[in-house]
């Protein structure tokens, strides 16, 4: 075996390089990842206000299915997720499949147009729904003047509309996120297939459910898995536009666990307790989101 | 029928072009008008531009807080991109099978969400922050920490360098560079694209990051820019013009990035799914 100087190997010295390579990153993940999830577990255990916290065990748990507030937030961010990220998906596939068409004019226009909201920070977009979306705001009197609804509707501050307008706001800053890995996926889709299909006779709506949906299959479970980690997050939406009311009626576990920090007496050890409910819900999520996806191959 | 085909596709595209562009024009020009007015529901620039801005510039912390902001996106930015090529270039140069196991362990990570690690984390920095106030509560430092390296950037970088001639290494170190030389001198022009692309979703992210810093920054004097347009928006009298305004300061930088560079940007988030 070849050595250099310091009597070292070639081998162990390119591999020591290598390590050195990764070494802060594997440090600033560990540190700022790994140890904080291993911390959130232990505090989860532990009960008491600020930083005086004792062992209590379970108490935290039990009191986590008991809890009516933790519950709301649940259920909010479940149907945000089962209304708003398949609406997202559908929507950002057809403009896709639109937006894919050679002889279309305008293309760049549309695309750049329909990605816009991208560039916006969260914040900064949902002040702008939480007046657009006013009792009083634009879009209630664009609906008046069009003679679609006879009163304002109370989007804010009605539990079901708040809701609506929640998902209305998520579904504008993301569908065009979404539009751009379809598309960039149709453009390395061979056009002979499609051609092949035509000949053979196959509908429009044929060709995107046995050649679109197939082909694009791992990217829809991608961002499908991304939209959904996103949403079980869902917190500057909530924080901007309705505060979490009326009532709780738009808290998400998110929201919750920031209240229980540092809105209400600080309970870290049950909000620890919470965030790892999300932690759970996405580990199960991924595993059924990958199951579904491969079962019908 | 192929006729009515095309007239759908251009209603429907227009549309959503529309209904996406709208609250950038509203708030615009919203931006130039007295606050009646926005409630109003005035579509038309107005006069008020410069008093809206004076207020602005007078009545809030506008120039600390882009001056915050500008601060920790760029750090961020510039730290992110260099640990996390160095990492991706590592994982992908120098490969071995508990190397492998290392990077599998790191996209781990990605699976955790942040409402887990903020308590975890706001306890590490309040308990530094006695001992090492530089970087505790409080400090620039404390809001970049945790968001400086991701496991995505990492496995964004490796993914690109798997497109990086390895000849090119072999000829470095046959030239006498180290293999620092070789990735600071060969590697990084020629990913120039690479880079670029990683920079403009780090800068965005780090520009619009959120929850963290309120969490973490509590003097005014610490505020960056989306705090500043929270806060602002929470009031009960709310100058509806000059949080516009606000709103679009706070957008032109991540506007121009994008229009600037515009394809490194969507390059950048399909070389995540590649």
């Amino acid at each position: 075996m070849k050595t250099d100087k310091a009597g070292l190997s070639i081998r162990t010295k390119s591999n020591l390089t290598g390590w050195s390579f990764i070494l802060i990153a594997v440090v600033m993940i560990a540190t700022f990842y790994f140890y904080p999830m291993a911390q959130a577990l232990i505090l989860s255990f532990k009960t008491g206000t600020g930083s005086n916290l004792t062992f209590t065990g379970w108490d935290n748990y039990i009191r986590l299915l008991s809890d009516k507030t933790f519950l709301t937030a649940l259920t909010n961010t479940f149907i945000y997720l089962i209304v708003q990220v398949p609406i997202m998906i559908i929507l950002a596939l057809f403009i896709s499949v639109l937006l894919n068409d050679s002889k279309l004019k305008f293309r760049g226009f549309f695309r750049t147009a329909i990605f816009l909201p991208c560039v916006t920070s969260l914040v900064a977009y949902s002040v702008v729904f939480k007046y657009l979306f006013a009792a009083d705001g634009l879009v209630n009197s664009l609906l008046m003047s069009l003679s679609i609804i006879g009163e304002p509707i109370q989007w804010i501050t009605h539990p079901f509309w708040a809701k609506i307008t929640i998902i209305i706001a998520i579904t504008w800053r993301w569908t065009g996120y979404n539009m751009i890995f379809y598309l960039s996926a149709l453009q390395n889709i061979d056009s002979s297939i499609y051609e092949a299909a035509r000949i053979d006779g196959a509908s429009s709506f044929k060709q995107f459910t046995k050649i679109t949906i197939p082909m694009l299959k791992p990217i829809i479970l991608f961002t499908s898995i991304t939209s959904t980690i996103g949403t079980l997050q869902l917190f500057d939406e909530v924080m901007n536009i309705t505060k979490g009311g009326p009532g709780n009626a738009t808290l998400s576990i998110s929201q919750y666990i920031y209240n229980l920090s540092f809105k209400y007496t600080a309970d870290f050890g049950y909000a620890a307790t919470v965030s790892y409910s999300i932690v759970v819900i996405i580990v199960l999520l991924s595993i059924l989101q990958f199951k579904v996806a491969g079962d019908k191959k | 029928m192929r006729k009515l085909k095309r007239v759908f596709t251009y209603v429907f595209l227009g549309g959503a072009a529309f209904i996406s562009i709208f609250p950038f024009l509203w708030m615009v020009v919203s931006a130039t008008n007295k606050s009646v007015d926005v409630t109003r529901g005035r579509l038309l620039p107005g006069s008020h531009l410069f008093e809206n801005f004076r207020k602005l510039a007078d009545s809030t912390d506008l120039w600390t807080s882009l001056w915050n902001s500008a601060q920790i996106a760029v750090l961020t930015t510039i730290l992110a991109i260099v640990i996390a090529s160095l990492a991706g270039y590592g994982f992908e140069i120098f490969r071995s099978r508990l190397k492998d196991i290392v990077f599998n362990i790191l996209l781990l990570s990605m699976m955790i969400p942040f409402a887990a690690l903020m308590i975890p984390l706001y306890r590490m920095f309040a308990d530094i922050s006695s001992s090492a106030p530089a970087i505790g509560i409080d400090t620039i430092a404390s809001v970049m920490l945790p968001t400086i390296t991701t496991a995505f950037l990492i496995f964004f970088f490796r993914q690109n360098s798997k497109m990086f001639p390895k000849d090119m290494v072999e000829a470095g170190r046959i030239d006498g560079l180290s293999e620092l030389g070789i990735f600071f001198k060969i590697f990084m022009p020629t990913m120039k694209t690479t880079y670029a692309a990683a920079g403009i979703i780090t800068f965005m992210s780090s520009w619009n990051n959120y929850l963290w810093p309120l969490i973490v920054l509590q003097s005014p004097e610490r505020k960056t820019i989306p705090l500043l347009i929270s806060n602002l928006g929470s009031g009960y009298a709310p100058d509806y013009g000059l949080i516009m305004l606000a709103i679009v300061i706070a957008t032109l930088p991540t506007a121009l990035v994008f229009f600037l560079m515009q394809k490194h940007f969507v390059a950048g988030m399909m070389g995540s799914v590649k």
